[in-house]
């Protein structure tokens, strides 16, 4: 087989997958063009992974609740009201940070338990017990902001999450204009990934399986470099990574590794793919929704503080609509709602599509009706090549 | 001489001299070729079925039956195939299942296209609703309703939802669903893999009147009783290729002869030899078993009473409905939710299981009987659906999963129950029934069970890999293990236990030993 062959016939087999990696380049190439290089700016870039930090961990979340056939709307609100939650344990029962967070996220853990007893024990489905708590959460987020109305969050530590930068080394004459960990950041990832991409092959190679041609291996390998290289640089020549960027790809990793590399995320995929079957090879249905629900109450913690840090403040309307934002990304990241189906790394690329959607043409100074209706459009674009692809039985 | 010679013979030879020499067939399918990217399903089949006649289509899995009929009604449409359709000598050229239905073809697939949630009269007339203006013309739907289901033979109440139907009364519903389209010619996709014997004797009598009618029908199926019962022809399909077409009407045809073109060799024994060495060692125990389904108030076993003994096959049969799959499932981790009464003893000791996981854990195994329902995991490829009942074996500090030792271990059991597949990759929604039966076993084999049950093992599964599935069962109890083998096929049963159960109607009606059983008297049982 020749090199070329096995490039084309690589990308017709994982035409999916690789979909959305283009769509994401041509919408890059697109803005960028339009304009003029601000999109693609080192500022600009570096907003963009803030904007979609909040988005995009409830979108991860999302991805498992809807790969075990459930929906959770409830996910919007509880993040607003768990928000505003740290807001009042920081100034009104002057809790420190380290403390804050921590108990916020078990809060979370517990309110995605109740969802998961009402789906799992009462057999409500997912629809209607979220949607109740969508009104519970909405009406509890007013009520902790009744007397106070907003509530600022005086403290400098919380803010950074959502709008600080990782510090850099003290060498002003070194690099200048670079953040330099960032860069340090970028090489170490991208020799960690040579590294453990040529392990991997190596012992492939031990076990006699099949592997990609050299060619094509090094190929790759030279590309996600170079991927690497240009995100870090890009990264860099601004503040450098933010806190924000740092919790998404840090939760992204996770969960990769929980969905694709542990049993646990064998287990959650099985009961998607066919619960009766998943029950009856001993994988204990229940116990998975527990998991899933629970952890997307997490994530909806860890959204509300992402989003009041940002915002240094606690709102009344925080959390509106995140969850369906969420939703969209992860439908876009090519999510099945049948169930079984779904990448949570395709749902980050989901979320960083929305919302280069929406700061691509805030940019152009589009009017914001177009704006809903262009990011309809692509939703349902999305979701039929993903259908149309999978029709096609590879 | 030629007038005279049709007058001496029987009405039903008559019908079929005219039927060739005098009319066209209704239909013939010409020199068919049918690919898919990478396998031609279909190479050069050509095929006639003569007017009033039951003409069957027999062949091992994946030969091509099931393709040919989705040609033939238009789900593969005009020019997505090369050949041609004949209908009453008319070119056909159907660009979808609707055009076919049109010219009066009808498919009934072996997952009824019923509404369950329907009443009987609405589900017949369901997409060509009798009309009177704009509303639906109910008295006159149940008019012709009830003269379609006595035709049909069924007594039911038109205006009962279907769901409260017997499968083999639902599927009688689907007939009488084409009758009421004017079908002339219907298709009938396995129709009694899950009909008990009574339905399937009363289908069969169904069919051989609306032939009398002038209703042509074709029959797929794996019974070669069945076809030796019904067939007026039969055709056998191999690896895409019809092989021949064979008159039934003349006896030159027996089950040796259809295996022997189905499999392309002849197969001496169906059931494969196995030196018969049980133990009297008992393993497991059920005393006074009983069972209650707490949403249908309803008693599912009462008072059951078995043993099974180390290293024999123990079979398990009875009519549909007796409750053998209710057992199984009330015994591997009760998932239907039923209240139980009674004792489980494990190699002497006590035990319950109140999860499969449990079960499994203490040595259970349990193929289903809906492999593609409940057994497997059709979105996902052979080698997770070969590991996922105990992924234990292949984790690394108890969490992540070594997919290398995965892909080692799923080759292994390709190997050695030679699973059919293009890769380990490959979902297996896209395998054929036999093999999917053997992914099905190998991921119970991962799980290494000292007693493994099997709940109808051969269901939907053609000769050849009936076979092999059986020889499978036979190293497994060579291996030591114990089966229970569930099965309402009284051949198979008889063919390879050690040992039978009857149970009829949640009890158990009679033990035997199989040496000393022939079918009369297991009917006997399972009756009474």
């Amino acid at each position: 087989m020749t090199f070329l062959q096995e490039l084309t016939q690589n990308l017709k087999r994982n035409i999916r997958e690789y979909g959305m990696y283009i769509a994401l380049f041509v919408i890059f190439l697109f803005f960028s063009v339009a304009t003029d290089g601000m999109f693609i700016s080192s500022r600009n870039i570096s907003n963009l992974f803030n904007q979609m930090g909040y988005i995009a961990v409830l979108a991860i979340g999302m991805t498992l609740v809807i790969v075990i056939r459930h929906i959770d709307l409830s996910v919007g609100f509880l993040a607003g009201f768990l928000g505003a939650v740290a807001a009042i344990a920081l100034t009104q029962w002057n809790l420190p940070v380290w403390a804050v967070i921590p108990l916020v996220l078990v809060f979370g853990i517990g309110a995605g338990l109740i969802t998961a007893l009402m789906v799992a024990k009462f057999g409500i489905p997912a629809f209607v017990a979220t949607l109740a708590g969508w009104l519970i959460y909405r009406g509890a987020l007013l009520q902790v902001t009744l007397r106070t109305g907003t509530i600022i969050i005086p403290n400098p530590a919380f803010n950074a999450i959502g709008n600080g930068y990782i510090p850099d080394l003290p060498l002003p004459n070194f690099l200048p204009g670079l953040h330099k960990v960032t860069l340090l950041i970028g090489l170490l990832a991208a020799i960690l990934m040579v590294i453990s991409s040529i392990s991997s092959r190596r012992k492939k190679i031990e076990y006699d399986f099949e592997v990609s041609s050299k060619n094509m291996f090094i190929i790759s390998l030279i590309f996600m470099v170079i991927l690497i290289g240009i995100i870090t640089y890009i990264l860099a020549g601004y503040n450098g990574l933010s806190w924000t960027a740092v919790i998404v790809l840090g939760v992204t990793l996770i969960y990769h590794f929980l969905t694709t590399q542990t049993f646990l995320g064998r287990h959650i995929y099985a009961v998607g793919g066919n619960p009766e079957a998943a029950e009856l090879s001993g994988i204990s249905v229940s116990k998975i929704t527990y998991i899933v629900f629970g952890s997307m109450g997490m994530l909806s913690a860890l959204s509300g503080m992402l989003y009041a840090s940002r915002l240094q403040s606690a709102t009344t309307t925080a959390g509106t609509l995140f969850e369906l934002d969420a939703i969209a990304a992860a439908y876009v990241g090519g999510v099945s709602s049948a169930g079984g189906v779904g990448k949570v790394t395709g749902s980050l690329i989901g979320a960083i599509v929305m919302i280069s959607l929406t700061n691509g043409m805030n940019l152009m100074g589009i009017d914001i009706s177009t704006q809903y209706i262009v990011r309809g459009a692509v939703l349902v674009a999305a979701v039929v090549f993903d259908v149309a692809t999978r029709k096609r039985g590879i | 001489m030629a007038v005279t010679a049709i007058t001496i013979l029987t009405r039903f030879d008559a019908q079929k001299i005219l039927g060739e020499n005098m009319s066209v067939p209704i239909l013939e399918m010409k020199n068919i070729t049918k690919q898919f990217p990478g396998v031609k399903a279909l190479d050069d089949v050509s095929f006639k079925v003569n007017r009033a006649q039951i003409h069957c289509l027999v062949g091992e899995n994946g030969a091509g039956k099931s393709t040919l009929m989705k040609v033939l009604s238009g789900v593969h449409p005009y020019s997505s195939y090369e050949g041609e359709i004949y209908l009453d000598g008319e070119l056909q050229t159907y660009r979808n299942t609707y055009d076919s239905e049109k010219a009066g073809i009808a498919v009934i697939y072996q997952e009824l296209a019923l509404v369950p949630e329907m009443m009987v009269y609405e589900n017949i007339f369901l997409g060509h609703e009798i009309r009177k203006g704009i509303n639906v013309d109910v008295n006159e739907t149940i008019k012709q309703t009830v003269a379609l289901l006595k035709k049909v033979r069924l007594e039911v109440n038109p205006s009962m939802k279907v769901k409260h139907l017997g499968i083999g009364k639902q599927q009688l519903v689907e007939i009488a669903k084409a009758l009421s389209r004017d079908a002339r010619l219907l298709v009938l996709d396995e129709p009694t893999s899950a009909l008990n014997e009574t339905d399937s004797e009363n289908l069969f009598v169904i069919l051989r009147e609306l032939k009398q009618e002038g209703v042509t029908s074709i029959l797929i199926t794996h019974k070669l009783q069945e076809v030796l019962d019904i067939a007026d022809k039969v055709t056998i399909l191999r690896d895409g290729q019809s092989v021949t077409t064979l008159d039934n009407n003349n006896g030159e045809v027996n089950e040796d002869v259809l295996i022997k073109h189905m499999v392309g060799r002849s197969i001496e024994n169906i059931y494969p030899d196995r030196e018969k060495k049980s133990k009297d060692e008992i393993i497991l125990e059920v005393r006074h078993w009983n069972a209650y389904d707490p949403r249908l108030e309803r008693q599912i076993l009462k008072d059951v009473n078995l043993k099974l003994k180390k290293g024999e096959i123990l079979g398990i049969t009875g009519l549909m409905g007796a409750g053998r799959t209710e057992l199984a499932r009330s015994i591997f981790g009760n998932t239907d939710g039923y209240r139980l009464e009674g004792e489980l003893v494990l190699n002497g000791e006590p035990i319950s299981f109140s999860s499969p996981h449990k079960a499994i854990n203490a040595g259970l195994a349990y193929v289903t009987e809906d492999r593609k329902g409940d057994g497997l995991i059709l979105i996902q490829d052979v080698k997770a659906n070969i590991t996922i009942a105990n992924l234990e074996r292949i984790l690394t500090r108890g969490l992540f999963i070594d997919a290398n030792a995965e892909i080692r271990d799923a080759r292994e059991f390709r190997d050695s129950l030679d699973i059919r597949t293009p890769s380990i990759n490959q979902l297996v929604l896209y395998l054929s029934g036999g093999n999917q039966q053997k992914v099905s076993l190998a991921k119970w084999l991962y799980v290494d069970p000292d007693i493994m049950i099997l709940d109808e093992p051969t269901r939907g599964i053609d000769v050849g890999a009936k076979y092999e599935i059986f020889t499978i069962m036979n190293q497994m109890v060579d291996q030591g293990m114990s089966i229970i083998m569930i099965s309402s096929e009284l051949p198979e049963i008889l063919g390879m236990t050690d040992r039978i159960y009857v149970i009829s109607e949640g009890r158990v009606t009679g033990e035997v030993m199989t040496q000393d059983a022939d079918q009369e008297t297991i009917m006997r049982y399972a009756t009474m």
